[in-house]
C-alpha cells in the first residue's frame, strides 16, 4: 500500500508527551516539516527552554541544547556567534520569552541576532500548573489569579511580537495561530519564512503562535480552540507584523 | 619573548587571545571593565568575537551556548556581576562545559566598593550557585600569574570539561606590571565528541541537565562527585615560601599572599622562623600542602580580605592540631607587611620585652 502520510524526518520517534488537545504537537510538527523541506535538519541547533516547550529537545531530530528558564535566546546567540553557518532556533513558551527572559528577546531583536525564535503563547504557565503569565488576559482565572486577572495590579498582557517588531534588527515578525487548518497552513508559511530569513542572514526573526492549554484552562480541547479565537485573537495583533523589503524579496 | 608593561585586566585579555579563545561575552563592571575594553580593541583583528551583552545573565548564558559548540570562551566581571551569573555557572557545571570566568573581586556585600577584597572565596570555592558542584578556582598574585593562569585555565577547563574561575581582585586588575608574553603551552588534544554543531553524519546530541527521575539524578550526582574527587586528587597547586624550617606559617593567596612574602622576609630578619603557604588553586584547596607541617608547626595565621573564609579550609587541612588565627582587613583595605607581623608576634607571644 502506498504511504500517503508519515512522520516528518525533523522529528524523532519519541512519542509526544503533551496533554490531550495541547497544540505544542502541531507546532513542533510544522517546524519539523520546515526543517525537512529546507533540508537543514543536520545543520540546525535547537535551543529548548524550561516549561512544557522544554520537551522539544527530545522530539526534534536535530542537535539540541537545553537552556535555563528564560535564557534560550542568550544560549542560542552564543551558539550562533560560535557557528555562524549553522541554523539556530529557540523554541520557547510565553513564560520563558515574555516573563523571565524578556530582556533577551528585546536585545536579540535590537542587535539583529541571526537566530529564529518560536514563541508558543498559551497565556499561562503550563508546566508548573496553570499560573498567571504576563500574557494572561484581563479577567482570566488562573491558580495565581483565582478571582480573575486584575490588570490594575498585575498588568496588561504583553504582546511580545508587537514590541519586537518595533526594533530595526527584527526583520521578520509574525503572529499566527494554530486553531484551524487554514491558520495552521498560514503558521507554517510564517515559520518557513523565518528560517529562510536566517538562512539569508538578514537578521532576527520571531514567530509567535497562539496556542491552547486545555488542562490548565479547564476546558475541552474544542472549547479551548474556540476560547483562543474569541478571546486571544482580539487581544494580540495577528498576521505578519514586520516584513522588511529584503525579506519580501526572498 | 616579548616583555611588556600592562594593566592586570588587560593581561587577562591578551592571555585569552593567545590561548586560542574565540569568543568573549561580558558586561561592563568596575574594576573588571578593562578586560572587555581590551578585547573590544584587540580581539576582532585576532579573529575573535566580542559581544557586550544586555546583562551578566545574558553574557554567561552566551558562554554556555558557545561552549556547547566546542569553542573556547570567556567572560569577566566583578563580584555583583558574578552573583548574577551563578545560575548560568551552575548549568555550565552540570552540562560540563569548559569556559573561563574571571572575577575581579571587589568588596561587598551589596553594591559595596571598588577596592580589593577576597570576600567571594566561599562563593568561588563552595559552588556559588544552586546544586552541588565545584568550579576550579585559580588565584593569581602577580601580573605574570594573571597571564600564566589565564592560559592554564583554558587547558584545565578543556581537560576536565568544567568551568574554571580566575579569582583576581581590584588591586591586581588595576596595577600595571611587567609581564612576559610567553607562547601558549602545547596542550594535548581534548575529546570533543560531546559537542553540538549540527548532526551531519552522526546521531543527534542533546546537551542539557534535566532529570526528573531521582534514580538518574543520583547517578548524575555520583558521576560529578567522582570527577570532583579526581580533580581534588590531581590538580592542587600552591607555593611554599620559607616554609621548610618554619615554626609559624602564614596562609594567604592573591594580593595578600604577595604582601605576606614581605612579612616573612621581615620576620626572618628579626630571627622569627615564619613561612608562607600560598594556595594557588583555591578549589581544589591544596590540603596536601599542609601534610608535612601539621605536626611540626606551632601555629598558623591566615591573612584574608574578608571576615575569615579560607581559614575554615585551613583548619580542616591541619585537623585543628594547632592554633589557626585570622588577620584580616575588609572593605577594600589592604594590610601592610608590618601590621601582619605585629599580629603574628602578638598572637604567639614573640615580641621581645621592650620592643613592643
Amino acid at each position: 500500500m502506498e504511504k500517503v502520510f508519515a512522520r516528518s524526518k525533523g522529528l524523532t520517534d519519541v512519542p509526544f508527551s503533551f496533554c490531550p488537545g495541547c497544540t505544542h504537537g502541531i507546532i513542533m510538527r510544522l517546524i519539523a516539516e520546515v526543517l525537512e523541506e529546507l533540508d537543514i535538519i543536520e545543520d540546525t541547533i535547537g535551543i529548548s527552554p524550561v516549561g512544557c516547550a522544554g520537551f522539544s529537545q527530545d522530539f526534534f531530530s536535530c542537535d539540541f541544547i537545553g537552556a535555563a528558564h528564560g535564557r534560550a535566546q542568550a544560549v542560542g546567540i552564543g551558539a550562533k556567534r560560535a557557528l555562524p553557518d549553522k541554523i539556530v532556533f529557540t523554541y520557547q513558551g510565553d513564560g520563558d520569552i515574555a516573563a523571565i527572559g524578556t530582556q533577551h528577546a528585546i536585545h536579540a531583536a535590537a542587535r539583529g541576532e541571526k537566530i529564529t525564535s518560536i514563541m508558543v503563547n498559551n497565556a499561562i504557565f503550563g508546566m508548573t500548573g496553570g499560573q498567571m503569565a504576563p500574557t494572561s488576559l484581563e479577567g482570566m482565572k488562573t491558580v495565581t489569579s483565582p478571582y480573575g486577572k486584575d490588570v490594575s495590579t498585575t498588568g496588561y498582557p504583553i504582546d511580545m511580537p508587537t514590541l519586537v517588531a518595533n526594533l530595526p534588527g527584527a526583520v521578520y515578525v509574525a503572529s499566527v495561530s494554530v486553531d484551524s487548518p487554514k491558520n495552521i497552513a498560514q503558521a507554517k508559511k510564517a515559520i518557513k519564512k523565518a528560517f529562510k530569513v536566517q538562512q539569508a542572514g538578514l537578521g532576527f526573526s520571531l514567530v509567535s503562535l497562539l496556542s491552547t492549554c486545555p488542562t490548565n484552562w479547564n476546558m475541552s480541547p474544542s472549547d479551548s480552540l474556540k476560547w483562543l479565537r474569541e478571546n486571544m485573537m482580539p487581544v494580540y495583533k495577528m498576521g505578519e507584523l514586520k516584513v522588511t523589503e529584503e525579506v519580501e524579496s526572498l | 619573548m616579548e616583555r611588556v608593561l600592562m594593566k592586570g585586566n588587560e593581561i587577562i585579555g591578551e592571555a585569552a587571545i593567545r590561548s586560542g579563545c574565540k569568543l568573549f561575552f561580558g558586561y561592563p563592571i568596575t574594576p573588571s571593565t578593562e578586560v572587555i575594553e581590551y578585547l573590544s580593541a584587540n580581539f576582532p583583528r585576532a579573529g575573535g568575537t566580542v559581544l557586550q551583552a544586555e546583562d551578566e545573565i545574558g553574557a554567561i548564558n552566551m558562554c554556555y551556548g558557545a561552549s556547547c559548540t566546542g569553542a573556547r570562551v570567556m567572560t569577566a566581571s566583578s563580584s555583583p556581576g558574578i552573583s548574577l551569573k551563578q545560575e548560568g555557572i551552575s548549568y555550565s557545571a552540570a552540562v560540563e562545559l569548559p569556559m573561563v570566568i574571571v572575577n575581579v573581586n571587589r568588596c561587598g556585600p551589596g553594591l559595596g566598593g571598588l577596592g580589593p577584597a577576597q570576600s567571594d572565596y566561599f562563593q568561588s570555592t563552595k559552588g556559588g550557585g544552586h546544586g552541588d558542584y565545584r568550579v576550579i578556582t585559580l588565584a593569581p598574585s602577580t601580573a605574570q600569574e594573571l597571564y600564566d593562569f589565564t592560559m592554564q585555565a583554558f587547558d584545565l577547563a578543556d581537560k576536565h570539561r568544567n568551568p574554571v574561575l580566575i579569582l583576581s581582585d581590584g588591586f591586581l586588575g588595576q596595577t600595571m606590571e611587567p609581564v612576559v608574553l610567553k607562547e601558549r603551552p602545547k596542550a594535548p588534544e581534548y575529546d570533543k565528541s560531546w559537542i553540538v554543531n549540527g548532526s551531519k553524519g552522526r546521531e543527534k546530541r542533546i546537551l542539557a541537565s534535566y532529570s526528573l527521575t531521582n534514580e538518574i539524578g543520583e547517578k548524575n550526582n555520583l558521576y560529578w562527585e567522582k570527577k570532583y574527587n579526581g580533580i581534588q586528587e590531581t590538580e592542587q597547586q600552591w607555593e611554599e615560601f620559607y616554609a621548610e624550617d618554619a615554626e609559624y606559617l602564614l596562609v594567604s593567596y592573591g594580593t595578600t599572599g604577595r604582601i605576606c612574602k614581605s612579612t616573612v622576609l621581615n620576620a626572618r630578619k628579626k630571627g622569627i622562623k615564619l613561612g608562607l603557604i600560598r594556595p594557588i588553586t583555591l578549589w581544589p584547596f591544596p590540603d596536601k600542602a599542609f601534610i608535612p607541617y601539621k605536626d611540626k608547626v606551632k601555629g598558623m595565621v591566615t591573612v584574608e580580605l574578608n571576615t575569615g573564609q579560607m581559614i575554615e579550609d585551613v583548619k580542616l587541612a591541619v585537623e585543628c592540631k594547632m592554633p589557626v588565627h585570622l588577620y584580616r582587613r575588609q572593605g577594600g583595605m589592604l594590610p601592610t607587611e608590618n601590621e601582619i607581623l605585629n599580629y603574628v608576634e602578638d598572637k604567639f607571644g614573640l615580641s621581645k620585652e621592650g620592643e613592643a
